[in-house]
């Protein structure tokens, strides 16, 4: 008989073992999402070569075949050579055309302090919970565009003036869209009330200039407002052109607002401001402190969504000669300093990042104020 | 901002009915701004560009700086207003600009029907070919059965044809493309051996080419397209001023007085010389100009010749071959009647 002393009973529980390598790992995860049939592998290689095929070349494009770096000062010549990516060097030596335009050089401080005055007046009013948001409000709507039109004009306390003409660049669509999204938007909210007044009057007005205005295409009003709008003045009278370009923009951002604040007002159901009468509340304060709080909460992103239009619709202004961020980019490709084969090719990239930058900046800070506000209705 | 232009159109529309007897002074005007307002390209390499210093530059607008020389004795009291050629006649027409210097192509129906007038003509484009240069082709007329590569339903094609034909010569092996990015990259790749466009643009293509050096551009221009500069047509004053100031840059060229000899030449023997810088007679006059106009332009910006050789010529990037803008003297066709 065997040894009974020999039984072995395992007096401790024994150590998980890990799972099948076939389970765990990158290797699992591959074949669980990316290999999962014949089907989904096929999927995968085409993908993969997809991306391998668009990635390279741009890739190469960007950084490989780009140029950095003009030791030599050969400007254009450097990036004058067979198979050349993107030219960086183009963007680094007229940069700063591509933010400030014609603007005399030795004024620049001008733009740059504008700019400084305007972030810190916005900082209280774009952050939450942030000191002195009356005053800064104040005093960015009412002082602040005067204060910026001085300093970029000129003409007064012995600063040289400085003609539109020479204002361009980013900072000139910057000036554009701030300005269309500063006016449209109390103008869109008046006309959206408007179009909902029981007075015919106001109300026929309303639907007059919003429809009227929808339905231009921009570019028309923009050759209205340089072409046709100085045939009605007389020669030497005319107001700039810059002026009437911001105007026609504003006038037609305006229309779209309205349009998408009413979208808001409608949502709003009727119970709340009979709630707000039986409560004593006058018409006025009906709207300001129930109703039109609420919808512009609901319509944030059909808000922003027009200010992002708004935003890259201010490049539309170059086909009526404004030299606006878009337009200062292809006019320095056409510098005989330059020349080389992707001139227009890195220009346009730059000019295509610029404005990702601030439209992607616009959309996230929207999601951030949605999801702040999203208080009352989480789901 | 504004403000100003509300009181401001509120002044206008009260000085409407006065306004219209204003029209023919735009020298007037000019003057009490202190300076002209100029309308040129967006961009076009040679012609009128921003440079690296962000000042417009180019053939044509030293016109716009020649003109502001003769009035001011001052070539930078211009200001540019950038015009795309949608919008550039009706900027002249209404006053937004006083000359129009946009490479603009001189043609019966714009000089007679929009109210503007063409003063002359400041480059003498048209279509030409390109080659490489080691192919050894010197004339469009060795080009006999070479593979052209030409743009489709362009009036490039049907010049070429024509050319071609008045020519005896075989186009049976053209390559025709719907774009021009395509034909440039076409001839880049060795798919022809010519390449046919206007000659500015030839001259602006290969001057973004990796190697510029081994392509040139033959000396035969087959079409017309005259570029000039044009002025409202109700100012004959203005018309004369920027008609006499071309003609006085092609003269200086003629008489071999240059923006740095000119101070040289004010004591010269040659009555021709003396007439045009105003050493001799009193030919500003006329025109509401003082006496030295000439002098000025040729001061400051120079004549015709070191125009196009500082923008256009063979030192530049762009290098097209002065070919049929050559004084007439030289074989061209530039030519400006005598002042005196």
């Amino acid at each position: 008989m065997a040894d009974r002393s020999l039984t072995y009973v395992r007096t401790e529980m024994a150590e998980a073992l890990p799972p099948p390598k076939s389970t765990t790992g990158i290797s699992a995860w591959m074949r669980e999402n990316l290999f999962s049939s014949p089907a989904n592998s096929l999927l995968t290689i085409v993908g993969l070569a997809l991306i391998i095929w668009l990635a390279i070349p741009i890739w190469n494009f960007l950084v490989a075949d780009a140029v950095f770096s003009d030791p030599e000062g050969l400007r254009g010549e450097a990036c004058r050579f067979e198979g050349v990516g993107a030219c960086w060097i183009f963007i680094q030596a007229r940069f700063s055309f591509f933010i400030y335009g014609f603007y005399p050089p030795e004024e620049i401080w001008r733009i740059n302090l504008m700019f400084l005055i305007g972030v810190i007046l916005m900082i209280p009013l774009l952050a939450p919970r942030a000191p002195f948001t009356r005053t800064a409000a104040v005093l960015f709507f009412l002082v602040f565009p005067f204060v910026a039109f001085f300093l970029m004009a000129g003409g007064i306390l012995s600063l040289e003036s400085v003609p539109t003409n020479r204002w361009g660049g980013l900072t000139l669509t910057l000036i554009i869209s701030l300005i269309g999204i500063i006016v449209s938007m109390p103008v869109g909210i008046l006309l959206a009330l408007g179009r909902q007044s029981r007075l015919p009057v106001i109300k026929g007005f309303c639907i007059a200039f919003i429809e009227l205005w929808r339905a231009v295409p921009l570019i028309t009003v923009l050759f209205m407002a340089s072409v046709m709008f100085p045939l009605f003045t007389p020669q030497g009278m005319q107001p700039d052109v810059l002026l009437r370009a911001i105007i026609g923009i504003c006038l037609f951002e305006s229309a779209y607002m309205a349009e998408v604040v009413r979208g808001g007002l409608q949502a709003i159901p009727r119970g709340q401001s009979e709630a707000s009468f039986a409560l004593g509340l006058s018409k006025p304060k009906t709207v300001a402190l129930i109703t039109l709080p609420q919808a512009l909460k609901h319509v944030i992103p059909g808000i922003v969504n027009t200010f992002i239009a708004l935003f890259k619709d201010t490049s539309l202004v170059s086909i009526i000669g404004i030299f606006e961020l878009l337009n200062t980019v292809r006019a320095a490709s056409s510098d005989i300093a330059w020349q080389f084969p992707t001139d227009a090719v890195t220009g346009y990239i730059f000019a295509g990042f610029v404005f990702w930058l601030f439209c992607f900046g616009m959309s996230r800070y929207s999601i951030y104020m949605e999801n702040r506000l999203h208080t009352g209705h989480r789901r | 901002m504004m403000k100003k232009h509300i009181v401001m159109l509120a002044a206008a529309a009260t000085l409407a009915t006065t306004a219209s007897t204003s029209m023919a002074q735009t020298l007037d005007a000019v003057e009490e701004n202190g300076y002209i307002q100029c309308g040129v390209t967006e961009g076009v390499p040679g012609f009128s560009f921003p440079d690296e210093n962000n000042n417009w530059t180019g053939l044509e607008v030293d016109f716009c700086k020649a003109m502001a020389a003769a009035i001011f004795d001052d070539p930078e009291a211009v200001r540019y207003t950038p015009l795309t050629s949608q919008v550039r006649f009706e900027s002249l027409a209404n006053g937004n600009i006083d000359v129009l210097s946009r490479t603009t192509t001189w043609t019966m129906s714009r000089d007679t029907d929009l109210g503007i007038s063409f003063t002359g003509t400041m480059f003498y484009d048209g279509q030409g070919f390109m080659v490489r240069e080691d192919s050894g082709v010197t004339s469009a007329l060795e080009l006999s059965g070479a593979a052209v590569c030409i743009e489709s339903g362009t009036t490039t094609e049907l010049n070429a044809a024509d050319y071609f034909a008045a020519n005896d010569m075989d186009l049976s092996n053209a390559v025709v493309f719907v774009n021009q990015d395509e034909v440039v990259q076409a001839y880049l790749d060795g798919r022809c051996d010519v390449f046919t466009t206007d000659s500015s643009a030839l001259a602006a293509e290969r001057s973004t080419f990796s190697d510029p050096d081994a392509h040139v551009i033959l000396p035969q221009i087959i079409s017309k397209e005259p570029l000039g500069p044009s002025v409202r047509s109700d100012d004959w004053q203005w018309f004369d001023i920027a008609k006499w100031t071309l003609f006085a840059m092609i003269n200086a060229e003629e008489l071999g007085v240059t923006s740095e000899n000119v101070d040289e030449m004010l004591e010269s023997d040659n009555p021709a010389i003396r007439r045009l810088l105003g050493v001799e007679g009193e030919f500003g006059e006329p025109i509401g100009l003082p006496t030295d106009w000439a002098y000025r332009i040729i001061k400051h910006v120079g004549n015709y010749g070191e125009s196009y050789e500082r923008h256009v010529g063979a030192d530049t990037d762009i290098n097209i071959p002065r070919g049929v803008n050559q004084l007439w003297t030289n074989g061209g066709i530039m030519y400006a009647p005598p002042i005196r």
